[in-house]
């Protein structure tokens, strides 16, 4: 592959002379110019490019946003308002950053159930699978510290609530909480520190976003059919045709950012995020971003300490065993592909796992649902059953499916199913 | 359509161009609030004039002011000292300027207190300070010499200290900038 690049002619004399030197240009020609994709994706495909998208204008927001912000506990809640009002245009920067995380979120959710449903984590896709959890473990990281940084009331409490989990750890627990925290409750030092990783993160999800990549071009896309192309009428040059629909439905993905960013920045705010923070008063109602909301609700869903009976010796705290449910839920999802073992890759060949899969969607809906309840009454309900079924359909019904499900015969190639 | 295109243009040409065209537009009005996020913030901007009561500066004294982060001579000249830098001779300064001309009321010299060469605060302000080899100002960095007007007749500096935009509000407010 090096050496064809090298050889690679190009017409402009300048673009040769650097290509010579370092093969950029034919880099980028073969791996999105000429790269062979299969021919009938579907708009789930778009959302690797738009995710990417949004990265870069988190990114470039933050880096504007951090010339006016002071991450100190005396003055960070205050330079923020002060961006909101004096900084011209801070209030788009601000908006923008807020908002592009949600459409992050909302990007990535939409990308991993593609990967869910055609099977995009199955052999020899594992590894383009495991860079993506890690990605969306770094994305959960920096968008958690990222909300800390306005120091409001939900900011500092929210903190609060999720590094005082740490404590459940058997031992090192509480010395591990006054480790993150630089002291004995949250303050400046925990900001400042957020503040560092905060920046620092988002550059590790680009280098990381290379590699699942890079990944992915060694064995080349999934397609919905789940049937890898087997000759050139499979596949069609990766540009023009989908750099133009990658534009496309990026545009259109942005202009829905761009319509709630203008008129309804706020729609996903608490009103105690605009509350400074005060270490002496709790929120009535801690609330996590919507996107944190299902795994809340799993934490919170057990409630019975597991303990040696007729004695008082705890072996599992509810705390424990809840922080454990929390982490465990995503950190499964690296064992996937090993976890399903279904020989179909796509769920339109797999009339009952699809059917399972949408009540995943079901399930982390009802999650989210009990994350943002205060954990009494029907709320309660919702989390535990989604709780359940989560680890039941991880655990339980892929397992079980992969190995007797009946499925439906696949298409004998992409471009057979595609031509009528 | 075909009418309105010349020989050879497609209308695969007019769709990249305009396309081109709107993204040209749309990358413009993305980057113009980025960058203007970087000039002066109102907070700053607000700043941008200063107040000075000046009731209590007798003649023969000066005070230093603040304004936008720098500091500004107010000298309240006595008459020998408004004489001495008027008449002829102005035309072969080396920042040929009349006194006339740098003042609004003859007894209110106003002047920025940066030195025209490298950016030093000239000494001459404060009761027992040097004022130079003219009775102005005397920059210790470079040994710039300022006469009571704030002209530069000696030493590297090229210009005269600047002249900032002023107004009396009243016979004893100035607003600076």
């Amino acid at each position: 592959m090096a050496g064809s690049a090298k050889t690679e002619k190009f017409d402009n004399k300048t673009i040769q002379w650097i290509n010579d030197r370092l093969p950029i240009f034919s880099m980028m020609d073969n791996e999105y110019g000429k790269f062979p994709t299969p021919r009938n994706f579907n708009y789930f495909w778009n959302f690797g490019a738009i995710a990417m998208a949004m990265l870069g204008i988190m990114i470039v927001t933050g880096v504007f946003l951090a010339m006016n912000y002071v991450p100190h506990g005396s003055m960070a809640f205050e330079s923020v308002e002060r961006m909101s009002r004096d900084v011209n245009y801070g209030w788009l920067l601000r908006y923008t950053h807020m908002n592009g995380g949600s459409f992050f979120f909302i990007a990535v959710y939409i990308h991993i159930f593609r990967g869910l449903f055609y099977g995009s984590y199955k052999k020899p896709r594992e590894l383009v699978w495991i860079f993506g959890v890690v990605i969306m473990l770094l994305m959960m990281a920096t968008a958690f510290m990222g909300y800390a940084l306005p120091w409001s009331q939900m900011s500092g409490w929210g903190v609060t609530v999720i590094t005082s989990l740490f404590s459940a750890v058997p031992l090192v627990g509480d010395g591990l909480v006054t480790w993150l925290w630089g002291g004995f409750s949250i303050d400046s030092p925990t900001l400042n520190r957020f503040y560092a990783l905060h920046f620092l993160l988002p550059f590790i999800i680009c280098a990381v976003v290379f590699v699942h990549v890079w990944a992915l071009h060694v064995t080349g896309s999934n397609n919905p059919t789940g049937v890898e192309p087997k000759s050139e009428k499979d596949t069609i040059p990766f540009s023009p045709y989908y750099t133009t629909k990658d534009s496309f439905g990026t545009v259109v993905f942005l202009t829905v950012f761009m319509a709630m960013v203008f008129f309804a920045p706020l729609l996903l705010t608490e009103p105690d995020h605009f509350r400074q923070f005060d270490p002496m008063q709790t929120p009535s109602h801690i609330v996590p971003e919507w996107y944190f909301l299902p795994f809340y609700a799993i934490l919170r869903a057990f409630t019975l300490d597991i303990s040696i009976p007729f004695t008082h010796i705890v072996l599992l705290s509810a705390k424990l065993q809840g922080v454990l449910a929390m982490f465990g839920s995503i950190l499964l999802l690296l064992f996937l592909p090993w976890i399903d073992t279904s020989p179909v890759r796509s769920a339109r060949y797999r009339p009952v796992y699809k059917w399972c899969l949408l009540l995943l969607v079901l399930a982390m809906v009802a999650l989210g649902y009990a994350g943002a309840k205060p954990p009494e009454g029907a709320a309660v309900w919702f989390g535990r059953a989604g709780t359940f079924y989560y680890f039941l359909h991880f655990f339980v019904i892929v397992p079980w499916l992969g190995k007797h499900e009946k499925t439906l015969p696949l298409p004998k190639s992409i471009h057979e199913e595609v031509e009528d | 359509m075909d009418s309105t295109l010349k020989k050879g243009e497609t209308r695969r040409d007019f769709l990249y161009l305009t396309a081109g065209a709107m993204g040209a537009v749309g990358v413009g009005s993305a980057t113009w609030p980025l960058m203007d996020s970087m000039n002066p913030a109102a907070d700053t901007l607000a700043l941008a004039s200063s107040e000075v009561d000046i009731s209590k500066v007798q003649a023969g004294q000066a005070i230093t002011a603040v304004w936008r982060g720098a500091p500004v001579f107010i000298r309240h000249r006595t008459a020998e000292e408004i004489a001495s830098v008027r008449g002829d001779g102005w035309q072969h300064l080396r920042d040929p300027q009349r006194d006339e001309d740098r003042v609004k009321k003859a007894e209110w010299l106003i002047v920025k207190g940066v030195c025209t060469h490298l950016g030093c605060i000239p000494l001459g302000t404060k009761p027992g300070q040097p004022r130079g080899d003219f009775g102005g100002w005397f920059c210790p960095c470079h040994g710039s010499h300022y006469d009571i007007s704030g002209r530069i007749r000696k030493g590297p500096a090229p210009k005269n200290l600047l002249v900032p935009t002023y107004e009396f509000v009243t016979d004893t407010l100035v607003r600076i900038g």
